[in-house]
């Protein structure tokens, strides 16, 4: 089990997840989608490549209605 | 067709047809001078009408975490409408988050553009320059087209513009009061000295303002509120696109000048005796 932190809620995800396992769980699809880890943001192309760590804190935003 | 030179000579007779010239940013022509934010929306199918019939080809997001309840996606629907992302970092307090929320934005909506907003105060939402001029300098030297939403203060543009942003952005008056522009003179004076766009950002509350913004010689308006909070967004939305065609029309046909006294219209020569 990889306990993170997503959008401040905690989170149990299975060991050896990746950043984009993470996002198809949360997300209905990837499009507009965009993933911080611990402050640093995580381009698309590494979502695969990118392993969850036992207390990583992850921000998935998307666009919202502002600005 | 014929471009008309900011003085609105045209070139040939009579009544050739008034050609504005585009807005341009950073390099991209944009065909619509009026931008919407899409914040304060009453619902999908209202922001739905509100964007088509404002004829806006860009439109302001802001960036929050995903809600894994909603089933509407905002992306889409702008795309639907061929309406481009206009990421804005609406929320932020300091420069640092500012620039992690742009970076974010960045890579979800594929685009370098991204309107600053730096706020230092949850009242009034007035940006604050020190954490702005900041933000702006980082996201400058790392590519973005950055458009900053900022006071409307000429050596806050001004220094804004000197740190490489594609626009300035003054406000009217704050986020959402729908004062309209409160210092006409301040965006005039800001209008004279930019050597980038000038777009009008925030407190306008209906069309007239609108039109005021680009007969003061601002390039373009962006419109959030006074839209979506509207009673009926879709006809305001009408309203703000004719006020701004009107303002830049009106700007190019050159007003006459306001006069302390009267000046008599008709001619005082044949009049009967009296």
């Amino acid at each position: 089990m990889t306990p993170i932190v997503v959008n401040g809620t905690p989170w149990n995800g299975p060991r050896g997840a990746t950043v984009a396992d993470l996002v198809v769980q949360w997300c209905a699809s990837p499009r507009g989608i965009a993933v911080a880890r611990n402050g640093d943001v995580i381009p698309k192309s590494s979502w695969e490549t990118t392993p969850l760590a036992p207390g990583d804190r992850i921000e998935i935003v998307t666009a919202a209605a502002g600005g | 067709m014929d471009a008309r030179t900011p003085h609105g000579d045209g070139t040939g007779g009579g009544s050739a047809a008034v050609t504005v010239d585009p807005l341009v940013i950073a390099g991209r022509p944009i065909s619509s001078r009026l931008l919407l934010g899409t914040g304060g929306m009453a619902s999908p199918d209202s922001l739905r009408e509100a964007l088509r019939e404002s004829g806006a080809v860009m439109a302001t997001v802001a960036v929050r975490r995903v809600d894994p309840t909603t089933r509407h996606s905002l992306v889409d629907l702008l795309a639907e409408l061929g309406i481009e992302v206009l990421p804005n970092t609406a929320g932020c307090f300091t420069a640092s988050e500012a620039i992690l929320t742009a970076k974010l934005a960045r890579d979800a909506f594929q685009t370098d553009w991204v309107k600053l907003e730096v706020i230092g105060d949850d009242r009034t939402l007035l940006p604050d320059i020190v954490e702005l001029v900041a933000a702006a300098e980082a996201l400058v030297d790392d590519g973005f087209v950055v458009l900053p939403y900022c006071a409307d203060d000429p050596v806050a543009a001004r220094r804004l513009e000197q740190t490489g942003c594609a626009a300035v952005m003054p406000l009217g008056s704050p986020i959402g009061s729908g004062l309209g522009i409160r210092n006409p003179h301040n965006i005039a004076l800001i209008v004279e000295q930019a050597g980038v766009p000038v777009v009008l950002d925030a407190g306008i509350g209906t069309a007239s303002d609108a039109c005021l913004a680009m007969e003061l010689g601002c390039d373009a308006v962006l419109v959030a509120s006074a839209v979506t909070r509207a009673r009926h967004p879709g006809l305001m939305a009408r309203a703000m696109r004719d006020a701004v065609h009107a303002g830049r029309a009106a700007r190019e046909a050159g007003r006459i000048p306001r006069r302390f006294h009267a000046e008599a219209s008709s001619s005082f020569e044949g009049l009967i005796d009296r």
